[in-house]
């Protein structure tokens, strides 16, 4: 997507002031799942696993490629994850394990959740 | 203008398009969501009670609790002075549970119109009016709302007075705004759960204007 270069010192996520298009009139109601993602922030940040600034740290790492091909509560499942194993939580092998675990329930959301 | 959808023949009777139905196949991550969740059940960080529990209680925030702060304080010059003052007292005071919110009235008047954004991220004032809507988290309105105000709002349908000036306020995680609307013309003698009915979502953002009653 084209953008306007942003002025020297400015990350990507900075973008107050930079053009753009007119404002999207697509709505969604949000899906339970991220409901979840949602609540599992608020969560973890409430029992002082990480706080919001981490997670707006690793959003913002992410780069403005995941802002531009991501869905919102994608990028924040990968952001929470991210900063749980970080925090010691999880790790990165638990995670990885448990998703193959899940991937084989089957193809849909409701069949994968137990 | 946002709200208004072209194709009328496809519409719920909410006026709304009907929703596609939400099983496609799962998608890595919504893998990764149910798979962190497990884990975290699992190891005792926390219930699926209290998942259920912290949904719900973001599910019952609504721009109705917004839109009664906005009527109490037309119509209880007190309050008003207080919710000025400090919004998140003045909202927790009427019983609204808004967490660790440190929430900024903005007032518009006859000389000002008052805006709020996220440049930075998708910061708003979620523990009182529930989660925003997808347009507030766009890439167009966090860029353009500090340069051109004007501009966006006459997307939004609304044309301010020339000489009205427009203050556009950027949001961050530790200090959230909402807009008291000023008080529609011909208002006077309604109580306020009839006020309450014309204070929509977009007139606390200020994307937009009560309603006329």
């Amino acid at each position: 997507m084209t953008q306007t270069p942003l002025p020297p010192g400015h990350r990507w996520h900075d973008m107050g002031g930079t053009a753009a298009g007119p404002v999207p009139d697509d709505q969604h109601d949000f899906a339970l799942w991220e409901k979840r993602v949602d609540a599992l922030m608020v969560l973890c940040a409430t029992k002082g696993h990480f706080t919001v600034d981490g997670l707006r740290r690793v959003l913002e790492d992410m780069g403005a490629e995941a802002f531009e091909t991501m869905t919102y509560y994608e990028r924040w499942i990968v952001s929470v994850s991210q900063n749980l194993i970080e925090a010691g939580v999880i790790t990165q092998s638990e995670l990885a394990d448990k998703m193959q675990q899940v991937a084989a329930r089957g193809p849909t959301y409701g069949e994968a959740t137990a | 203008m946002p709200h208004d959808h072209a194709d009328h023949d496809h519409l719920s009777p909410s006026g709304h398009p009907y929703r596609k139905d939400q099983d496609a196949p799962l998608t890595h991550w919504q893998q990764m969501e149910i798979a962190l969740r497990e884990l975290l059940i699992d190891k005792g960080v926390t219930t699926a009670g209290e998942i259920q529990n912290q949904i719900n209680a973001m599910d019952s925030r609504s721009p109705a609790n917004g839109a009664a702060v906005v009527a109490r304080a037309w119509t209880d010059p007190a309050f008003k002075a207080a919710l000025l003052a400090d919004a998140s007292a003045a909202t927790r005071e009427m019983g609204f549970d808004i967490g660790p919110m440190n929430l900024i009235a903005v007032e518009n008047t006859q000389a000002a119109h008052n805006m709020i954004v996220c440049t930075l991220c998708s910061c708003y004032p979620r523990n009182l009016l529930g989660l925003p809507p997808d347009w507030y988290k766009s890439r167009a309105y966090r860029a353009r709302t500090v340069k051109e105000p004007r501009a966006v709002l006459a997307e939004f349908g609304v044309t301010l007075p020339d000489g009205m000036t427009v203050r556009v306020h950027d949001s961050t995680a530790d200090m959230r705004y909402i807009v008291l609307p000023a008080r529609p013309k011909g208002t006077e003698g309604m109580d306020a759960d009839g006020l309450a009915a014309l204070v929509t979502r977009d007139s606390m953002i200020g994307t937009g204007l009560p309603l006329a009653p």
